[in-house]
């Protein structure tokens, strides 16, 4: 499991392994049932203190998207349950604030934009084709 | 009893004229990392040396795991390791000698441990602590710190003078005494990174005065950073209570501000001002904030 944390942009950094976990399972980089790094294991990886990662876990925990085993680790919940589902929807949903937003701000209609996914659409199914 | 690990009430301190320690008031809880900040000669080192009992409280109480660290001294170091700048080592000895000198004070020494650090950090015991390098030394003063698994750990600037690897060294320890003994660790650290990456609660110490200090997240969400432009030169910001800093950049001000957000925000609509961006403060922008005000506000006004 891949996580960077970063102090410039004042996201609290529990929080910044919450959202990195919760995009890795969404995109599958993260299987069912796979284990996470045991908490000490990632904090000295990371150089930060164990309490942190124990929030990061819980709150994910609490979220549905990880389990935990009794006196073992901490591992990844079904991807394809209905909360995974749900998570996968929340950062689509982000993505598609921020692209509405920055369109709006260049001065693109809202027709414009649909108009532009339709062509990307188009383009990515025929490089998938070809490749 | 009292299950806080340290309890310090209105402890004062003079030396001399000085006054080193100023009515501090603190609590230290198990199972946390605290950091403790502040610029040099400020009471970080004075403050430990009251949790040590090296110093005794002229004004004020220090109780450590519920008693006082002067009168029962022996049995309050047993429990703490102590790593310092400042190590101090007899040069004739060979490492396996001191490590077998110090494991003899602590009934609850853990040679597994120990020998394991030693091998580790690639240190031959047949070596003179005389020969050793700064990184090394640091080492074995680690080693001698953590392996009789005291329950507090104080780490007064372990970092200084230290390479990436040794500090790293030292980083491990304290995560690992805390993730899997929940032992509770003090460091004072220079390096602000370091501390907001490493502490669960700040102390932020400015002469003598314990001027802030809460759970890291507390701190951040109590500072914010402001971007703000303006069309128009304007200068008026500090005046606004709770604004710690304002720096300027071409017609964008950068404002840090403590619990002040919203009158922040107010003065920049009604001054027609617009808010670029607006987060947490680093603990880096927090500590400048309080510590460095007085500079900050003269630069500012320059």
């Amino acid at each position: 499991m891949q996580i960077e944390i970063t102090l410039q942009d004042g996201v609290p950094i529990y929080r910044q392994i919450v959202n990195q976990v919760k995009y890795q399972i969404a995109s599958g980089r993260l299987s069912t049932d796979e284990e996470l790094p045991a908490i000490r294991a990632l904090a000295q990886r990371l150089s930060i203190t164990p309490n942190t990662v124990v929030k990061a876990y819980s709150t994910l925990e609490n979220e549905g998207l990880v389990y935990k085993k009794q006196g073992a680790g901490t591992y990844v919940a079904d991807t394809k349950s209905p909360l995974a589902k749900k998570e996968q929807r929340r950062l689509l949903t982000q993505r598609a604030d921020a692209l509405l937003t920055e369109a709006s701000q260049f001065g693109f209609a809202f027709d414009e934009v649909v108009e532009l996914l339709k062509k990307r659409q188009d383009a990515i199914n025929k490089g998938t084709k070809k490749g | 009893m009292t299950d806080h690990v340290v309890e310090i009430r209105n402890l004062s301190r003079d030396f001399g004229k000085t006054k080193a320690l100023e009515s501090v008031s603190l609590d230290v809880k198990p199972g946390l990392v605290y950091g403790l900040v502040g610029a040099n000669g400020q009471g970080k080192t004075t403050l430990m040396r009251h949790i040590l009992g090296l110093l005794r409280a002229q004004v004020g109480t220090v109780r450590v795991f519920g008693m006082d660290p002067v009168r029962d001294a022996v049995q309050v170091l047993q429990r703490i390791g102590y790593l310092s700048e400042h190590r101090e080592m007899p040069d004739w000895m060979r490492i396996d000698e001191l490590m077998r000198y110090t494991a003899a004070f602590h009934p609850n020494w853990d040679n597994d441990y120990a020998s394991e650090l030693v091998r580790v950090f690639g240190l031959d015991g047949s070596k003179k602590v005389k020969d050793l390098s700064k990184g090394m030394r640091a080492q074995i003063g680690l080693i001698a710190a953590v392996s009789h698994k005291p329950d507090l750990l104080l780490l007064d600037e372990p970092s200084t003078g230290l390479d990436a690897v040794v500090r790293k060294d030292i980083l491990n320890e304290i995560i690992r005494a805390v993730a899997d003994d929940g032992r509770t660790a003090i460091f004072s650290s220079h390096l602000l990174d370091e501390v907001e990456q490493m502490s669960d609660y700040v102390f932020m110490i400015d002469g003598g005065k314990l001027v802030l200090h809460g759970t890291l997240e507390e701190l951040q969400e109590q500072h914010a950073v402001l971007s703000i432009h303006f069309a128009e030169p304007c200068d008026d910001v500090l005046k606004i209570e709770g604004v710690l800093s304002a720096e300027q950049l071409g017609q964008t001000w950068t404002i840090t501000c403590n619990g002040a957000k919203d009158a922040v925000q107010n003065w920049a609509a009604e001054s027609g001002g617009e808010i670029v961006s607006s987060r947490s403060a680093s603990l880096q922008e927090i500590f400048v904030g309080h510590v460095g005000r007085d500079r900050v506000l003269v630069e500012a006004g320059a």
